[in-house]
């Protein structure tokens, strides 16, 4: 029988471990638990965040399992597959709301966009499917920010890139804010990513509630927004439900 | 409380859906189910008539339901279908006596002449505006009665009746009240006069069709009934072939409107109005609407038989791909086709090549080929064949085309629209509803009661969802064009080269 890689073993016994506790584990009781030396834990670790096999809390410093390893198993939803089962859902959104709809996925730090919809009207547009959005300062990039860890894990190392006057790059008001997305099921821009564009966004989820994209509306401020700059609730409501039937056809909250 | 949505009735090819749509063309909601495709023998397609009802029983209060509505919402009801499809029942049970024969079954090809009684085909194209193809039902309905002398002596007494699945679906609906069709199915069947818009006796005579099984052809618009089953009381107001369907809702109203549907198959279809215009290339002549009090309007039609399902033989014969949208993932790959080209002539090529004995080739495979440039190939495929009807059509037309408007699940690939773009080098459209069959059976539905006062207001409801323009220069077109054009002589030589 081949020899064992002695690391290949340790890393295994991180990820047991973590997986048994109930709260992220501090790098001092993972060292107990293994009685490994604290500097031997901590370089695998970090390499097994870094991979995404582990999730460190930003302010306790403590180690979980990574929502990446959760869903490993599962195939990823293919991007063309996404726009296919959306391509009805948004058209029906951008003719609600007489705005451009778009559905992004977290794509390599990025919202990327896979399918846009024109804004219902004669102007001049060009598609923006592939492009990608910023995930602080878009609609789009924080309704995915909100619910993938993955992505989340990015706005933790580095400072937020200012695209305005108004990009919200505080972490703390960051953090804030997308637990405010969790509550109310949907994410908003006003100003922050581009000078008088405003967006609107909700998750869309599988068959397993795993955040997979978001769809979402872009327009004028003065569109999107009431006179005090609020996104216009109505507007909202036709996002969450354009998320919520997109999240259906891919087999979330399905009956049979 | 006036009635808020109107419904369409969608019975394709593969699936059967129901869906509801507001004022401003916006769907609702939508149910769908997909039905069996039966292989009894090579060549041979059929469904199960029964099955076929059975859902539409199901999906029409599904639909209702996920909107919260109920049948008296429902200001009209739209009947849009898989065209040629034919069906035989018996008038008393109301149950099928054989399986429906798909369109695309071929069991007809090459006893044609004799199923015609040997009538000349070109006056079976003045008549019909149909060449002779496997496709149209009424051959299909005398190969059916040829092939059973009881089911020959039951049509003669007047006991079967025939009809394609509008009639079928119709004909239920009002629980066997209605035996009635319209001009675009009727133009179909190789029955029908063109000009008079009835069925004409001597083709009755040269198929061995008894008149007493025939439907009563309607206009297209107007209404017919009210509904029986499965819930009572939604006003049946229009029926449309699933092309013609399109045609209409993506608001083609005017001569010179033309739009292409991406689908199993590619149907370019071009509104010319009240006149019958003629093909120079073998396209076919038909009905795009008609209304209770108005002339007919006609069209030119011109198809390519395998678009979709290239991508879906691609997905199960060569498992290359788990969805029809990953072709695009996987064509993306790399950034063009290597030098590979494929032919799709299944069941040969037909417009506006009309040449029965080519078989399908891929050609220009080297050891750097990867499934990565297969997969391109393929959908150039589907953008090439549109072309070369769609060149077809312009020269019958005698008109260039300005741009595109294009519809059909194969619109969500975008990399099939921007090769599209770039292999026509004329803007490509996409209208914001790509649902366009559903959604003209719902405009043809609510123009019939009233919902919307006229077609300009439909007009109004046509926005673009999305356009590509061609990225490449003329260069590469003409060169790819010239690659492409060589692979179908390719295809055409083998299939001589086979027969001998």
């Amino acid at each position: 029988m081949p020899g064992r890689v002695q690391s290949v073993e340790r890393a295994a016994a991180i990820l047991q471990i973590l997986a048994v506790e109930q709260e992220p584990v501090s790098l001092a009781h993972l060292a107990g638990a293994l009685d490994l030396a604290k500097t031997t834990v901590h370089g695998l670790v970090q390499t097994l965040r870094d991979v995404g096999f582990v999730d460190q809390d930003a302010e306790s410093g403590c180690y979980s399992v990574g929502a990446d390893l959760l869903h490993l198993g599962a195939a990823p939803l293919d991007r063309n597959e996404l726009r296919a089962r959306a391509i009805n859902w948004t058209d029906a959104l951008a003719g609600h709301t007489h705005e451009a709809a778009l559905v992004a996925r977290y794509e390599a730090g990025e919202a990327l966009v896979v399918h846009h919809v024109f804004r219902p009207d004669a102007s001049v547009q060009s598609l923006q499917t592939g492009s990608a959005r910023p995930l602080h300062a878009t609609a789009l990039g924080k309704a995915i920010l909100a619910h993938d860890p993955r992505a989340a894990r990015t706005i933790n190392d580095g400072a937020l890139e200012s695209h305005t006057y108004r990009t919200v790059v505080d972490p703390p008001r960051l953090h804030r804010e997308l637990a405010d997305v969790r509550d109310t099921g949907w994410a908003a821009s006003v100003e922050e990513w581009r000078p008088g564009l405003a967006s609107i966004a909700a998750p869309v989820r599988d068959r397993s509630g795993y955040v997979v994209a978001a769809v979402g509306i872009e327009g004028p401020v003065d569109s999107i927004c009431d006179p005090r700059q609020r996104p216009r609730a109505a507007l909202a409501e036709h996002v969450v439900d354009a998320a919520r039937a997109v999240s259906r056809e891919l087999g979330h909250g399905r009956r049979r | 409380m006036s009635r808020s949505v109107v419904a369409a009735i969608d019975q394709g090819t593969t699936s059967t859906r129901c869906l509801l749509f507001d004022h401003a063309g916006r769907m609702v909601s939508v149910a769908q189910r997909q039905h069996r495709q039966i292989y009894p023998r090579p060549g041979w397609v059929e469904h199960d008539a029964e099955e076929i009802w059975g859902l539409v029983r199901e999906l029409l209060p599904q639909a209702l339901e996920d909107a919260g509505l109920g049948p008296e919402d429902i200001a009209g009801l739209g009947i849009t279908n898989q065209r040629e499809t034919t069906v035989v029942w018996d008038r008393d049970s109301g149950r099928p006596v054989a399986p429906a024969i798909v369109w695309q079954d071929t069991r007809t090809a090459g006893q044609l002449d004799a199923l015609t009684d040997h009538l000349d085909p070109a006056e079976l194209l003045r008549r019909t505006g149909l060449p002779l193809s496997p496709y149209p039902s009424g051959p299909k309905l005398r190969w059916l009665l040829d092939s059973d002398a009881d089911l020959r002596a039951r049509a003669e007494r007047g006991e079967l009746l025939f009809g394609t699945m509008d009639t079928w679906l119709v004909w239920n609906l009002t629980g066997g009240r209605l035996h009635v069709t319209d001009p675009t199915n009727a133009s179909r069947t190789l029955l029908m006069d063109l000009e008079t818009m009835q069925w004409d006796p001597e083709l009755l005579a040269a198929l061995h069709v008894p008149a007493a099984m025939l439907p009563e052809i309607r206009p297209s618009i107007g209404e017919l009934a009210t509904t029986v089953e499965p819930l009572a009381g939604i006003p049946i107001s229009a029926v449309l072939g699933d092309q013609q369907a399109s045609l209409f809702g993506q608001a083609a109203f005017d001569p010179g409107d033309a739009k292409c549907t991406f689908g199993t198959g590619t149907f370019l279809l071009m509104n010319t109005g009240p006149d019958i215009v003629r093909s120079g290339s073998g396209l076919i002549t038909t009905v795009a609407v008609s209304e209770e009090g108005a002339p007919p309007v006609y069209a030119l039609e011109g198809s390519v038989a395998v678009a979709g399902a290239l991508v879906e033989w691609c997905r199960t014969s060569l498992s290359l791909v788990r969805s029809p949208a990953e072709i695009e993932t996987l064509a993306r790959t790399v950034d063009d086709c290597g030098g590979c080209y494929v032919v799709p002539a299944f069941a040969g090529l037909f417009a506006p090549h009309w040449e029965p004995s080519a078989q399908g080739i891929v050609v220009g495979l080297t050891g750097y080929t990867t499934k990565g440039h297969i997969a391109r190939a393929v959908l150039e495929a589907c953008a090439w064949q549109a072309k070369d009807v769609i060149d077809a059509m312009v020269a019958d037309a005698g008109v260039p085309i300005a741009s595109l408007a294009v519809d059909g699940g194969m619109t969500a690939n975008n990399l099939l629209m921007q090769t599209l773009a770039d292999v026509l080098d004329v803007p490509v459209i996409r209208p914001m509803m790509a649902e366009s069959v559903a959604l003209g059976a719902a405009y043809a539905a609510g123009l019939a009661v009233g919902y919307w006062p006229d077609r300009q207001v439909l007009r109004a409801n046509w926005h673009r969802a999305a356009e590509w323009r061609s990225q490449i220069g003329p260069v590469e077109r003409e060169r790819a064009h010239a690659l492409w054009s060589a692979a179908v002589r390719l295809a055409i030589g083998w299939g001589h080269a086979r027969l001998g």
